[in-house]
């Protein structure tokens, strides 16, 4: 009756010989009586595969899909069809943790390379295998810093990094002895000047996230050194698909980088899984949470790959670890690694630049065209925050044309209900771009 | 099991050797057995205050972490740089290989520690 | 035969993918943006054709092993079959293709799923409510640890900072409850293998937040005092949280909820089969029982005659625990699941999961030495220690042993109140046939271990590569290639 329980009647009755009982419900003998359940749970009786199939159309088609220009943290990039096809080799994703290093090469060769692949775009030099998303990787980032600079419980977050991530890292260190504080934001961009005015050694990191919340690319300039003066760390969360064109974590000086990698191969999937990656210099490696694939050699001194400095983690340490990290998004880092591997450099330049150009291309013609307003004069990679009136019924009109316009910034900031976020991404054509323009022109009427 | 007499022994397995009014702390024989091939110490650094029974370092093997604790007070002096990249030293020569020496604040603290055969029958009993 | 890397492959100029001609303008970059936020630095990322992936994965996966190729007797980890059909729904376009942000109205077949997956874990476990956030179970724990924190919180009562944790307890237990603000107190197991309740009645103080158990236990031994420690810890004002790790022994047999637990986490990549996927991505989902309701992190599902909604007023809120809703690809093939068993096939899941434990213990233990001799759940320990002092095998020879034979090996060395301990949980996807196999193997290693224990020393000599040097690893270590 059920397939994934291979047991016969043969088999239970020889079996339970073997084990000397009548029956499968003296096993169970240990539980108190009274709270041994007597009815059977009050969910419905398992149903064959194909009603299973049905219903889970059923439930597909109640989601409604349309030309997305939504980002805020997840974006409808181009996914090649390779990385569907690797992630589904059997011995890929119905594969264990990996530490049986003999029986585990490819996965652990995988992580190696993901790693190295996140080195490369932040220019950073060690990575882990991953964390759960950018905004839980910003905690850990924090953690890492409380760690290092011992006296220090400071920790300054700009303004304008994701509001989601704020909240995570709120509700992380609501029980911690450390401070979390805003940085002044001015024209929608961090104020290097606001930095100044409260920095001092009682700051263990700095927090800035570009291109930021409303699609913003922050000019960093001087920030590094001011954070160094202070003896404090700097960690710079960025979207890894803006790291084909603009400036990567380690050239602004950042002893931390992190970010999410679903752009790389993952798609949307209503918010999960992402992927959070972190990497930072060779002097914090033990500092890092998270596991870590080495290269070594084995008894015959092949090359072999292995989950190395394990005396950081939680199976080790315990209560005395740093992170209680053990699951991290393995399958979908790897999809993402394959992603990068498969476009390479000058893939990613491409997919970054066709992104870049043509959220300039819609930026100009809804404001120049339609006259609408950003909400700050800044350079952006490939989201942008305009204000448009009545922006929520814009948005619902939009959408019953099958426009996903943007992203309403009122549930975000209740005083920003007039703020849209919009991003565009390679995958969208001119076609796509020119008749969200004609419909926005016709929906603002 | 090695247990030199000259030295004092803590129940975390730390010994103390006394030169003057300056400790020089390790692990014992026993505890370097317990966790294996020592792979890595993370060194204290000089002029650091510290506390008898505050953890000074943490010693890594490939399979286990243990934080060493300080067995006396004062302020730390010097530390054994050998040991950042031979660790294994600490397995090899357990009495030799002192970690980090404390210029001690309270000698009287000595009097509280184990003394060999303590340590001995300490350790028979664990 | 050595694997390259993907950077070893690469050929300048080779490509492994095109995209579109861009069709809007091409501008200059520095007319569009200021010139500094410029990248300079070019990363080494590899060139390869599609060929060469697909070849390099290939290859790659050859080296590896998962469910689909055999068994995993992995105690703790509930390494059970991982069902295709799940696959095929949890890749349609209609749930990967939709925007974590997009209208209610137009993702009510997600937030349906939500709903009836949080309702449908709620009856199984006996909890009231819960959230599907957290992204594993550590990340279950930790939140679970914030749900007891919001509670004393709310009461006044912050001075609890102590949580009791078993000396057996998986690492994640504790470890969860310190990054969410307590401090660890051990308690120590009797001669049993199970909860001194003398022990824990001179450890329960009014600074005590709770305990954090599972039951069975990571012996696999069912905590016949629950009830009791439910009632001595509700006594003194403190909370239990259960590890859900274990939840396949007991589906359909007996809930947390009523053992008196007031905080659960599961895990569905082990208790509802969502594959392991080399480490991740799993899904940690909580459930709470009526009192901790008030504290449900941002946002939660609700349902109203116009259909369902998240709720985003909740005003004792722990806050956000992740970026979204949670590993949503993984809920998909959780809900797939539990639909396809039903109430009938979980709890024969977990009938058969323990039929077929102790029916591989019973023919072990004449060989091997079982640690506690006594019925158990989902999985037994065994210790090797003996083997160790006759031999000169440990737990780990035994291990790399069955790497020859095609086998995963189980958990060793966990719990660490066992010395070399291998701890096996077949789960209920297996056949006799396979238990049988396994214990043929098994006790053809023990005979190995008698007769010529140098051979298992050497062990495994088929596998891809052969011991690695673990010590070089971390004394040397090479976390990335590095172009020369």
């Amino acid at each position: 009756m059920f397939s994934y329980l291979p047991q016969t009647e043969k088999d239970i009755k020889e079996m339970l010989e073997v084990i000397g009982v009548d029956s499968i419900d003296e096993l169970f003998k240990d539980i108190p009586k009274e709270i041994l359940q007597k009815t059977p749970l009050n969910i419905p009786k398992g149903i064959a595969e194909y009603e299973v199939y049905k219903r889970m159309t059923e439930l597909a088609q109640k989601n409604r899909q349309g030309l997305s220009f939504m980002g805020s943290g997840s974006y409808d990039h181009i996914i090649p069809s390779v990385v569907g096809h690797v992630l589904q080799m059997p011995n890929f994703y119905t594969a264990y943790t990996p530490y049986q290093a003999e029986i585990s090469q490819g996965i652990l060769q995988s992580i190696f390379e993901f790693q190295t692949l996140i080195c490369e775009l932040t220019g950073m030099e060690v990575s882990n295998a991953s964390l759960y998303d950018d905004h839980t990787a910003a905690s850990e980032a924090i953690t890492m810093a409380v760690n290092t600079r011992k006296k220090a419980d400071r920790i300054l977050v700009s303004g304008t990094i994701h509001p989601n991530t704020r909240a995570v890292i709120e509700t992380f260190f609501s029980d911690i002895p450390v401070k979390i504080e805003e940085i002044k934001t001015e024209n929608y961009v961090t104020s290097l000047d606001a930095v100044k005015d409260t920095i001092d050694e009682s700051v263990a990191a700095v927090l800035i996230q570009t291109p930021n919340f409303y699609g913003w690319a922050e000019d960093l300039t001087g920030l590094a050194d001011l954070v160094h003066e202070h003896k404090a760390l700097l960690i710079i969360s960025s979207n890894p698909m803006s790291l084909g064109i603009l400036k990567s974590q380690a050239d602004w000086g950042a002893d931390i980088a992190i970010g999410g990698t679903q752009p790389f191969g993952l798609s949307t999937y209503f918010g999960g899984p992402s992927v959070g990656y972190i990497s930072t210099s060779t002097k914090n490696t033990r500092k890092m949470p998270g596991r870590i694939v080495g290269q070594t050699k084995d008894v015959d001194g092949k090359r072999a790959f292995v989950l190395t400095l394990q005396a950081r983690e939680q199976h080790i340490k315990r209560q005395r670890a740093t992170s209680n990290i053990c699951s991290n998004q393995a399958l979908a880092a790897m999809g993402s690694g394959i992603y990068l591997s498969t476009v390479g450099w000058k893939g990613l330049k491409e997919a970054s630049s066709q992104s870049f150009q043509k959220a300039h291309y819609l930026y100009k013609r809804l404001t120049e065209e339609l006259g609408l307003k950003a909400i700050a004069e800044q350079d952006f990679f490939n989201e942008f925050t305009l204000v448009i009136p009545d922006a929520d019924r814009v948005l619902t009109d939009m959408e019953s044309q099958g426009i996903f316009a943007g992203v309403g910034l009122g549930q975000f900031f209740p005083d920003l209900k007039d703020a849209v976020s919009i991003a565009v991404t390679e995958k969208r054509t001119k076609e796509e771009m020119d008749a969200y323009v004609e419909l926005m022109k016709r929906v603002l009427k | 099991m090695n247990i030199p007499g000259d030295l004092k022994y803590t129940e975390g397995h730390e010994w103390v050797r006394v030169e003057g009014n300056v400790g020089y702390v390790g692990i014992t024989d026993h505890a370097q057995h317990e966790l294996g091939d020592i792979v890595y110490v993370e060194l204290p650094e000089i002029d650091t205050e510290i506390e008898s029974k505050e953890e000074a370092t943490n010693i890594e093997s490939v399979k286990a972490a243990a934080p060493v604790y300080s067995p006396v007070s004062g302020k730390i002096v010097k530390i054994n740089e050998d040991l950042e990249d031979n660790s294994e030293l600490m397995n090899t020569d357990a009495y030799g290989a002192y970690i980090f020496a404390v210029e001690m604040s309270d000698l009287s603290e000595l009097d509280s520690l184990m003394d060999a055969d303590a340590y001995k029958e300490f350790l028979e009993k664990e | 035969m050595s694997s390259k890397l993907i950077f070893e492959m690469s050929s300048v100029g080779r490509t492994g993918y095109r995209f579109p001609d861009i069709d809007v303008p091409d501008l200059p970059l520095k007319d569009q943006i200021k010139p500094s936020l410029l990248r300079e630095s070019v990363p080494e990322l590899p060139e390869v054709s599609e060929v060469d992936i697909i070849r390099h994965y290939n290859s790659l996966s050859k080296k590896n092993f998962g469910v689909d190729a055999g068994f995993y007797p992995l105690g703790s980890c509930t390494m059970k079959y991982n069902p295709k059909i799940n696959e095929d729904v949890g890749n349609f376009s209609g749930f990967s293709g939709i925007h974590p942000l997009q209208s209610e109205e137009s993702v009510q077949g997600f937030l349906e799923m939500l709903y009836e997956t949080t309702k449908s874990l709620c009856e199984i476990t006996g909890m009231k409510w819960g959230t599907l956030q957290p992204y594993a179970g550590a990340h279950g724990e930790y939140t679970g640890m914030k749900f007891f924190k919001s509670y004393f919180r709310k009461k006044g009562e912050l001075n609890r900072t102590k949580v009791l944790v078993p000396t057996s307890a998986h690492g994640t237990n504790p470890a969860s409850a310190t990054i969410a603000g307590f401090h660890i107190e051990e308690i120590q197991a009797d001669e049993r293998g199970l909860v001194s309740v003398e022990s824990l009645k001179s450890q329960l103080s009014e600074d005590v937040a709770g305990i954090m158990l599972t039951n069975p236990n990571t012996l696999g031994l069912f905590e016949k005092d629950i009830i009791e420690i439910a009632k001595l810890v509700h006594e003194v004002g403190g909370l239990l949280y259960y590890d859900g790790a274990n939840m396949n022994a007991i589906m359909g047999k007996v809930r947390p909820g009523d053992m008196g637990f007031d905080v659960i986490h599961l895990n569905l990549h082990k208790t509802m089969s969502t594959p392991h996927g080399g480490g991740g991505p799993g899904s940690g989902p909580v459930l709470v029982s009526e009192r901790l309701v008030d504290f449900m992190p941002t946002p939660d599902v609700k349902k109203n005659d116009d259909g369902y909604y998240f709720d985003y007023n909740i005003p004792d809120t722990m806050g956000r625990v992740a970026g979204f809703y949670g590993n949503m690809a993984v809920l998909v093939r959780a809900y797939a699941y539990i639909i396809t068993m039903g109430s009938d096939g979980l709890k024969k899941a977990s009938e058969y999961a323990v039929l077929n434990a102790n029916y591989l213990k019973e023919r072990l233990k004449k060989t091997y030495h079982l640690y506690y001799d006594t019925t158990c759940m989902h999985e037994f320990v065994l210790s090797a220690k003996k083997m160790k002092e006759e031999y000169g095998i440990s737990a780990l020879d035994i291990a790399k042993g069955l790497l020859d034979h095609g086998y995963h090996p189980p958990t060793i060395y966990f719990p660490s109140i066992v010395p070399e301990s291998i701890m096996i949980e077949p789960t209920e996807t297996e056949s006799k046939e396979t238990l049988d196999g396994f214990v043929d193997t098994m006790l053809e290693i023990y005979q190995l271990a008698v007769d010529d224990p140098e051979k298992l020393h050497e062990a495994p000599l088929h596998t891809a590569v052969r011991r690695v040097d673990e010590v070089l690893a971390v004394k040397q270590p090479i976390l990335k290639w590095n172009a020369e």
